[in-house]
């Protein structure tokens, strides 16, 4: 075997090499300086490869070396809290390597290799072990614990195992055939890890976001869409989705988009308390940044980094959410490549194969019986950056086609200030039925009945606008003005929700349900009040209705909005005495 | 390697030349080519391999033929830096274009730049105020921000841009800026007009200009933005100070960007642009900024001609996937003889939130803000219902509402060029327009903010 070619070829970031034996996906040294690059082509006797970093100033007649790996990740105690580049670099680390700028050539560790982290074993000697069985415990941080496990197509017999305090490649458990276990393993990242089997999802991913929780769930180990022109707030509910969703940790794939913005991640999440454990939420996040000029090729390979961290994190049985901002960047990282390859295009110029991709990346999410029988999900929540805001494109559409629920952002709600501008009328989620029962019984037994009456009352609203766009809202008779008022009270009050607010940003989902049924019992002492001869406009205008409008800024409102609505309804009763 | 002249082009396409049988040339390298002629053009390698190398050249490929000599340089596109390069004026390519010396490197920096490490980045969080109340209100900026203005043919863009460079400053500050101005394929007539603006201000001694006209050579523009890039980040990361850089038309450097990749054959994205337009405007949009642990930072100011006054045509589409926000300029403002014809509503500064408030502006910027857009949007609604019903329909809120449409066009948005409103003459105007309107219709402005600073409250 010959592992060493030379340079045969270079345009951007791909390069050609003759002369070396290589497979697919090979992970290749390129140049002098041994860039890192992936083999993505074989014509004959000339490897076409990827490279993950900038290629001026190499020369063909440089040295190109094959590793004989495919690209992978590495995995154990010390991912959390990380931040890294598209092919699992630290970025701190590569500060100290190479400053401010990212230069190239600097390989790095994906974690801190020597640092000591106490294991302790959960088998003994002479237990049989096999593929994903979790051999002993490390406290990761404080919320997390890091399940050490067998790599899968691993089994045996535990001949020796470790307790105390270890680095991540000290050998911690021996078995009977002789295969020695460490901490850290390795995964390559285009293969999905095994598991036993898919479940149907049903619970729900609970995200603290009324308008998302209430009328488009998502489902733990469901898959999620969210396209929206640029400005419309994609990144903002992203982010509110790592803050706040109940996954138990999260995956965070800044791909192709904004330096500054990360900035702003790193600075904010470690202040930040997870409202469900109340610990600082950096303690459960890996973050993944390729910003739009790092690299095109390591963008292509930063969503496959960040969903076998995911899935490694899924198989020790946890609930992980992964946010990829952007996938259609991702898209164009394809196209890029596809494009240097001259490669027969699809639609709009991306490869053939875009939908089958996008497609195969989805399909890594979902609720798994994991190899050693435990529970675990991965829920991939992606955002879509179509051009012009038309998702008749590609990506949108091949996204489209694979997930099941669908958050249209729309630029007209983010022009008005109405946030997050999430369209009610053309977003969907096709989770409720499998969801329905939890919501039943853990919220309410009529939660899936008032979901309907809310969303029906927004479907007549949008077709009485059209209406109103005309005559004026005067012309309407008064049942139906007030079917708009309350229709207003959805959107202004409920829907609507302030990303930047202390209190409203996380909305608990018994609040949520208690909000929608204050907007209910609005309209039925609205109605009957109007019946006994009350007019809309001293209906509308009382004092109580606008005190409930404004409590969910307020801490606590859930402990007083049974008495903010009572009031409410009162005062409505009282208008009508005063005809 | 320098200094062996091949003679071995096969062919000539466009602004691309091909050669074959060559030492092993690098990517990216710097290419000088000798016509028969005794013209010198220079140009840089697209595509290398044993077999054949493509070159790019800058200046156009006119008179090249199979006889003319090709160099290469061993070397990628450096730009030599120093301070001297503060007050001069030179050509796309980085020549002097006013008859000074050449510029004495400090340094040679690579014109490509590399990648900010977004954990060495810091968060932008300096107001500047511009004077113009329609920016510092509604989209104000930040620095290290990049903010384009999203214009069309036949609108003042350039007086916007030339006014924010001249009153641009911290907020209770002096210290100035440095304009690194970048022209791309503009007309001989803006670039007097910016040239003398910045003459008759003092402004081009504190100034640095790459000049590319609309008839220089199209694919000179492709190095033009990377050059007064390069510059800014000298001037802003070795040399401590702020930089602002204003580039002039990303329209015609897209367009040369085009240009290339047909010639080469490329496969085209949208409307003929290549596929990797996005990554190409990233790697220069995201050279705004400010760098951890040093003083100086880059703040950028793009100006782009929508084709048709298409927002959502790829260029203006792209870049706002990119920037941190954009100034859109209406040609119906414009119309109506208001300047600046800012439209505030597709406006957006995604970096506001951060810059505003107690502690840099004032404690009702936000307040203020929200509301004077509410009002003005629902105002304009009421425009196109007006149309329709006519005014009398209306009911008193509305009608004050649309009222209050055409005093903020009138007298919020409108300023003279040289007028420089500070933030809180802009807050106290808008409190002064806003009290024609019913405080009860004014739901997004805090009781305590009213209490404070409402004319009727004051007096």
């Amino acid at each position: 075997m010959n592992n060493e070619g030379v340079i045969y070829r270079i345009s951007g970031p791909v390069v050609t090499a003759t002369g070396m034996n290589a497979a697919m996906y090979d992970v290749v040294r390129v140049g002098h300086e041994g860039l890192m690059g992936e083999v993505i082509e074989l014509h004959g006797e000339k490897a076409v490869i990827q490279v993950y970093e900038d290629t001026s100033g190499i020369r063909p007649g440089e040295p190109v070396l094959n590793t004989q790996e495919t690209l992978s990740v590495s995995l154990g105690p010390g991912l959390l809290t990380q931040i890294y580049d598209g092919i699992q670099r630290p970025l701190p680390t590569l500060e100290e390597e190479m400053g401010v700028f990212i230069t190239r050539g600097v390989d790095a560790d994906a974690f801190d290799l020597e640092k000591i982290w106490t294991f302790e074993p959960q088998v003994a000697v002479g237990d049989e072990v096999v593929a994903g069985q979790v051999i002993g415990h490390v406290q990761e941080t404080e919320t997390i614990v890091h399940k050490i496990m067998v790599p899968p197509s691993v089994s045996g017999v535990v001949k020796s195992i470790e307790s105390g305090d270890f680095n991540v490649t000290q050998t911690i458990c021996v078995l009977d055939n002789g295969t020695e276990m460490q901490m850290m393993q390795k995964w390559p990242v285009r293969t999905p890890r095994p598991f036993q089997q898919k479940y149907a999802p049903e619970t729900p991913l609970i995200t603290g976001m009324r308008i998302l929780d209430f009328l488009f769930p998502l489902a733990k180990g469901g898959a999620a869409g969210i396209p929206g022109p640029f400005g419309s707030g994609k990144t903002v509910t992203q982010q509110s989705l790592a803050k706040y969703s109940d996954a138990q940790l999260v995956v965070y794939i800044g791909c192709g988009e904004r330096g500054n913005e990360m900035t702003e991640v790193l600075d904010e999440f470690p202040h930040l308390i997870d409202p469900n454990t109340g610990k600082p939420l950096m303690e459960r996040t890996v973050m993944i940044a390729n910003t739009s000029n790092m690299p095109v090729a390591a963008r292509e390979a930063s969503v496959y980094t960040g969903i076998t961290i995911a899935e490694y994190f899924r198989d020790m049985g946890y609930d992980v959410a992964l946010m990829a901002d952007s996938t259609s960047r991702w898209a164009e990282a394809m196209r890029e490549i596809s494009s240097r390859l001259e490669e027969m295009p699809g639609e709009e110029g991306y490869p053939a194969y875009l939908s089958s991709r996008i497609a195969e990346f989805y399909e890594r999410a979902g609720r798994v019986e994991t190899l050693n029988g435990d529970d675990g999900s991965v829920t991939v929540i992606g955002a879509v950056s179509p051009p012009g805001g038309d998702i008749s494109e590609p990506v949108s559409q091949g996204t489209l086609r694979i997930v099941k629920v669908f958050w249209g952002l729309d630029a007209g709600l983010a022009r008005q200030r109405h946030f997050p501008a999430i369209n009610w009328l053309n977003s969907y989620s096709l989770y409720p039925q499998s969801l329905d029962q939890w919501f039943r019984d853990n919220i309410s037994q009529d939660f899936p009945e008032v979901r309907t009456q809310i969303s029906g009352l927004l479907q007549i609203e949008s077709e009485l606008q059209e209406i109103v766009q005309l005559v004026g809202s005067d012309a309407l008779p008064t049942d139906q003005q007030l079917t708009l008022e309350v229709a207003r009270m959805i959107r202004e009050y409920f829907l609507q929700q302030n990303g930047f607010h202390d209190v409203d940003a996380y909305c608990d989902i018994h609040l949520q349900y208690q909000m929608a049924k204050a907007i209910l019992s609005f309209q039925d002492a609205a109605k009957s009040a109007m019946a006994g001869g009350a007019v809309l406009n001293d209906v509308v205008n009382v004092p109580a209705r606008s005190d409930l409008m404004r409590g969910r800024f307020e801490k606590g409102y859930i402990d007083i909005i049974a008495d903010m609505v009572k009031k409410m309804t009162d005062e409505i009763a009282e208008t009508v005495e005063e005809n | 390697m320098t200094g062996k002249e091949y003679r071995t082009i096969t062919d000539v396409k466009g602004p691309l030349v091909f050669l074959n049988k060559t030492e092993p040339v690098a990517f990216g390298e710097i290419v000088t080519l000798r016509l028969s002629n005794g013209t010198i053009k220079n140009g840089q390698v697209l595509d290398t391999s044993d077999d054949l190398v493509i070159v790019q050249v800058f200046e156009g490929t006119a008179k090249i033929d199979r006889e003319s000599g090709v160099t290469f340089m061993g070397d990628v596109f450096k730009l030599p830096v120093s301070t001297d390069l503060v007050g001069r004026i030179l050509d796309g390519a980085g020549r002097p274009r006013d008859g000074g010396p050449e510029i004495v490197a400090d340094e040679k920096a690579d014109i490509i730049g590399a990648a900010i490490n977004p954990y060495s980045r810091q968060s932008p969080n300096d107001f500047i105020q511009t004077g113009v109340s329609a920016i510092d209100l509604c989209t104000s900026l930040v620095r290290g921000q990049k903010l384009p203005i999203f214009s069309a043919s036949g609108l003042p863009h350039n007086d916007i841009a030339l006014q924010i460079a001249r009153q641009a400053k911290l907020k209770d500050s002096d210290e100035e800026f440095i304009v690194v101005f970048c022209a791309m394929g503009i007309t001989a007539e803006e670039y007097n007009f910016f040239r003398s603006d910045l003459e008759r201000t003092g402004a081009l001694e504190n100034a640095v200009l790459f000049v590319n006209l609309a008839d220089d050579p199209a694919v000179e523009r492709i190095i033009t933005p990377r050059l007064a890039l390069t510059a800014a980040e000298y001037l802003a990361f070795e040399k401590d100070y702020h930089v602002l850089v204003i580039y002039t038309d990303m329209t015609n450097y897209c367009d040369a960007l085009r240009q290339i990749g047909a010639a080469r054959e490329e496969v085209p994205g949208r409307r003929g642009y290549p596929g990797y337009m996005y990554t190409d405007l990233a790697m220069l949009y995201e050279r705004a900024g400010i760098i951890k642990n040093k003083k100086g930072s880059i703040t950028q100011f793009p100006i782009l001609t929508m084709p048709g006054d298409d927002i959502t045509h790829p260029i203006p589409d792209l870049s706002g996937y990119i920037t941190e926000g954009q100034i859109v300029i209406s040609r119906e403002l414009h119309q109506q003889g208001i300047y600046p014809p800012i439209n505030v509503l597709p406006s957006l500064s995604r970096l506001m939130g951060s810059c505003i408030g107690e502690k840099t502006t004032r404690e009702d910027h936000k307040s203020v803000s929200d509301q004077m857009y509410a009002a003005y949007a629902q105002g304009r609604e009421l425009r196109g219902l007006v149309a329709i019903v006519g005014e009398d329909a209306l009911n008193e809120r509305d009608k004050q509402l649309l009222d209050f449409s055409g005093v903020f066009e009138d007298k919020f948005l409108r300023q003279t060029r040289d007028e420089d409103r500070s933030i809180e003459e802009t807050l106290d105007l808008c409190w002064t327009l806003m009290s024609a309107i019913d405080t009860k219709y004014l739901v997004r402005l805090d009781q305590k903010w009213i209490d404070k600073y409402h004319p009727d409250n004051r007096a």
